[in-house]
């Protein structure tokens, strides 16, 4: 068929080189019938009676069969179709019957390789994706999008310095993963400063190895406590020592605390490279409301979620710094949680370290630094907020589109102080109790019975009562010769008779 | 000390000189085989001369039908309003050297919105008429310094069936006049040695109004939104765009990094902001907005079209800036666009990124340096000075006024 067309095109360029004027749809009167024509119409009545006695266009069975061609799985139709008049936008549909074949109507004067008319689909044999061609083409998108984040990014990305107090307990693992994984996709170059309460443990260790940045892993030597209260203290502490470890190392970059439990969204980290000296973000407060009426929950500013206590910088109209959103903890008095296990709601400091940003180079000893931030070895502990650091508080930048952007989320959700849980998250030795599958998928290797899986098949008991009681007792009986098992799957009794008859 | 000092200095200053000097080069000069001319200024360079047509050339045929302002093909009416306010026009005739014909000839729509060309031929051979009649600037060169745009399907071959429109061929009477018009594709009856091929219209504003942030990374690996079998004129495929759109959907369909449908998402443009390739295959005739809307916003066009001739080729190194793919190499388009250099896909994005290019494309209203109906100016001011074998002595007559279909010849 493919040849077929071929010298259809090459018949149609020869005869249009006379510039034969009759057009396609002249062709049924006054075509002077030639045996070959003739034989074509015949043909193509033929399959048109076919046709609508199978209900289906027949020709095209028959010339998939015909075709051989591997490229072509889409086959060429036949010439009568070939010479079919397309009227596109008039009202007479087109004729599929009846038209006598005529040459191709490619009727272009100069040597044009592009035919008019119709072309096959072109489909290749295993039209899937290759997967070294995808792996290919996201290499080309990274390359695309690292470009990108160089020309319209942020211009001289600076370092980032994060500092992430922690110690080890039952949702270490699951706060500290998403911190890492976080922290992982940050495009800019990243220290991560880890205080760990109790001193540097393993666990925290080889957790934290998995990500493949560049750790700073210190111990605390007090425990962590068993009060909310003094946890934050402690904290508050820890991250005081993180701050000396980047004024000793002299770190240059942006210091964000990024507190384990927190959610970070990827915005935070493009948007901190626009602090100059000391910025705060907006944090939304994802604290437990499972215990708060609706009456408590008041909005806090026109833009932000009426449903989410935001902290952070409040502007006025000129987008100056004007106050802060702090958490209003009064509707809480007295239901908050005290110690750790308390099924009450955690509540946030009034203003939480993870909103601030600073500029590392406000750390160290000498260097010029505004004369508003004081010197961090003056203080010790006893700062309720990190506006402490501060002489001045109005100097603080806000960020996110003056804090209505909530780029974190905190929340404190962890379990009773005696928990267990295994140490790294590996279980091993493998855990002694097994308990098999209802079923296993051989139906003759037998399966272990314990004693409770009776209870299980009570079920079926009163069904089948009678039957399953003797076929139980006989193929007690008799399986007792072969395997020392009881089974009462019907199935394998069923087996187990046509074996031995 | 001292010395460390300045030679420190010094050193630092180099530095920060070869960084800013990196930083530069964000987008790159554009140059085609006639040079940098993308921003060349046509004032001064050319005179144009527009006839004053009775209004039921343009005008009534306007009023009409309104929508013929905001269609692909709108391009005629707004030259035709660029014309007459620009410093390149000139109201004494006998100092131009390019002569302008008002003619809405692709304003007859359907009630569907697509034009019908059926008496476009008669229109353009009564306004020729009229202006040879009235003015003697015709008669003197048969039309050979006169300019004519048509947007249509397949130029002035005045038909939409391109079958059809080879049949026709070029109207006889425009032959000799230079056309400016969308379509192009090499050895094509329908496309005249010294047109100009123009972009087809898109709706500048509309474009502009939908621009995300550029730092938006680009996640989409190809995108195309449009049709691939035209159920209404060519159910089984294979005639529509050559098979070339049925073969892209029936060999990547399943393939994820094609993000290819029929869908008419209202997130069209920002999701065209978003792909790093954009499909302009062909479809009835091989050139469609698509082009200029992949150029305006920065996605590197794939053309699926043999032999086609795009907007200003002699002024913009299409080769650079998109990817050509033949027909026949459809079915191995995710090959042949992954085993594209990372670097030379940067290029293109450079290329596409000069502002130059983005405004060559556009036909803004009120117009603007560098675009499009400047670009078309450009193109006629290439072309002068006329040779003098176009003026015909008196009494000479080259052009066959009653050749073409009986149709045409009827007045209008």
């Amino acid at each position: 068929m493919k040849l077929s067309a071929l010298q259809q095109s090459y018949l149609g360029r020869r005869s249009n080189s006379f510039r034969s004027s009759g057009p396609l749809d002249s062709s049924s009167d006054g075509a002077f019938k030639s045996p070959a024509a003739v034989f074509w119409l015949v043909l193509h009545g033929l399959s048109c009676l076919i046709s609508l006695l199978l209900g289906f266009r027949f020709s095209r069975l028959v010339f998939l069969l015909l075709s051989t061609s591997s490229t072509y799985t889409s086959p060429f139709h036949s010439p009568t179709e070939l010479a079919k008049t397309l009227d596109i936008r008039s009202v007479i549909p087109a004729d599929p019957v009846g038209n006598v074949p005529l040459p191709f109507p490619n009727k272009t004067a100069t040597n044009s390789r592009v035919v008019v008319g119709r072309h096959g689909i072109r489909i290749r044999p295993w039209p899937h994706p290759n997967p070294v061609e995808v792996m290919k083409a996201h290499r080309i998108i990274e390359r695309v999008q690292t470009e990108q984040r160089l020309q319209f990014g942020v211009k001289d990305p600076r370092k980032i310095i994060v500092v992430t107090p922690t110690y080890v307990r039952t949702f270490q693992s699951l706060h500290l993963t998403g911190v890492m994984h976080s922290l992982m996709l940050v495009p800019y170059d990243l220290v991560w400063i880890v205080v760990e309460a109790g001193g540097v443990s393993n666990e925290t260790a080889s957790l934290i190895a998995k990500s493949g940045l560049r750790i700073i892993h210190v111990g605390f030597s007090q425990r962590m406590p068993n009060s909310w209260d003094e946890r934050h203290k402690l904290e508050t502490k820890m991250r005081l020592r993180g701050l000396r470890i980047v004024r000793e190392k002299i770190l240059d970059g942006i210091v964000i605390f990024a507190d384990d439990s927190n959610m970070h969204s990827m915005e935070l980290f493009d948007e901190i490279q626009n602090a100059k000296w000391f910025g705060a973000v907006s944090v939304g407060i994802l604290a437990n409301s499972a215990n708060i009426d609706e009456t408590v929950v008041e909005k806090r500013g026109e833009e932000e979620n009426p449903r989410m206590p935001v902290q952070g910088p409040a502007c006025n109209v000129s987008n100056m710094l004007a106050g802060w959103h702090t958490f209003n903890t009064l509707p809480f008095a007295g239901k908050s949680a005290v110690y750790i296990d308390d099924r009450a709601t955690v509540l946030p400091r009034k203003l939480e370290w993870s909103g601030f940003v600073l500029n590392s180079r406000l750390l160290w000893k000498d260097g010029d630094k505004p004369e508003w931030m004081k010197d961090i070895d003056t203080l010790d502990g006893d700062i309720e907020s990190p506006l402490d650091l501060v002489k001045d508080p109005s100097v603080v930048e806000p960020l996110g589109s003056c804090g209505r952007r909530v780029l974190l989320w905190w929340l404190r959700v962890e379990a009773r102080a005696d928990s267990k849980f295994p140490p790294r998250w590996i279980i091993d030795p493998p855990l002694e109790v097994t308990v098999p599958s209802k079923r296993t998928p051989w139906p003759d290797t037998p399966p272990e019975l314990p004693s409770h899986k009776k209870p299980v098949i009570g079920i079926q008991e009163p069904i089948i009562k009678h039957t399953t009681k003797t076929r139980t007792s006989r193929s007690k009986r008799r399986s007792k010769r072969k395997h020392d098992e009881t089974r009462t799957d019907r199935r394998t009794t069923g087996f187990d008779k046509t074996l031995q008859n | 000390m001292r010395k460390w000092f300045w030679g420190f200095l010094f050193i630092a200053f180099g530095f920060v000189c070869s960084i800013a000097a990196e930083r530069n080069p964000r987008t790159e000069r554009i140059s085609g085989s006639a040079g940098d001319v993308l921003e060349d200024d046509p004032v001064g360079r050319l005179k144009v001369y527009v006839y004053e047509l009775p209004s039921k050339y343009n005008k009534k045929i306007l009023q009409k039908d309104p929508r013929c302002l905001s269609h692909m093909f709108a391009a005629e009416i707004y030259m035709h309003r660029f014309l007459l306010s620009s410093p390149v026009r000139t109201l004494n005739p006998e100092e131009a050297d390019w002569f302008y014909t008002p003619i809405y000839a692709t304003c007859d729509l359907t009630p569907t919105g697509l034009p019908l060309p059926f008496k476009s031929p008669r229109m353009v051979r009564s306004a020729i008429q009229l202006i040879s009649s009235s003015w003697p600037y015709w008669n003197r060169t048969e039309g050979a310094d006169h300019f004519f745009v048509v947007p249509h399907d397949f130029g002035a071959c005045f038909h939409y069936q391109e079958e059809k429109a080879i049949e026709r061929g070029i109207l006889p009477i425009l032959q000799r006049a230079t056309l400016v018009q969308t379509f192009g594709q090499r050895n094509h009856v329908c496309l005249n040695e010294g047109s100009i091929t123009i972009p087809p219209y898109a709706p500048p504003l509309k474009m502009q109004a939908r621009q995300i942030p550029l730092d938006t990374p680009r996640s989409i690996f190809v995108y195309f939104r449009g049709l691939f079998y035209d159920v209404n004129n060519d159910p089984e495929g294979g005639y529509y765009a050559r098979g070339a759109r049925a073969a892209v959907w029936e060999n990547f369909k399943n393939n994820p990094l094609f993000d290819i449908s029929t869908e008419h998402p209202t997130t069209y443009y920002e999701d065209m902001q978003r792909a790093i390739f954009c499909l302009c295959p062909l479809g009835w005739a091989p050139w469609s907005p698509r082009l200029v809307e992949a150029v305006v916003f920065g996605c590197i066009p794939v053309i699926i079209a043999d032999d086609i001739v795009l907007p200003f080729a002699d002024a913009i190194p299409w080769e650079e800036i998109g990817v050509f793919v033949a027909e026949e190499d459809v079915p191995k388009l995710d090959t042949i666009l992954t085993s594209i250099p990372p670097e030379v896909i940067l290029r293109k994005q450079r290329l596409l990124a000069n502002p130059s290019m983005k405004r060559a494309m556009l036909f803004p209203q009120p117009a603007l340096p560098g675009d499009a109906f400047h670009q078309i100016l450009n193109g006629l001011a290439r072309k002068l000075p006329h040779q003098k074998s176009i003026y015909l002595k008196p009494g000479e007559k080259i052009l066959n006024w009653t050749a073409g279909p009986v149709g045409d010849l009827k007045p209008w």
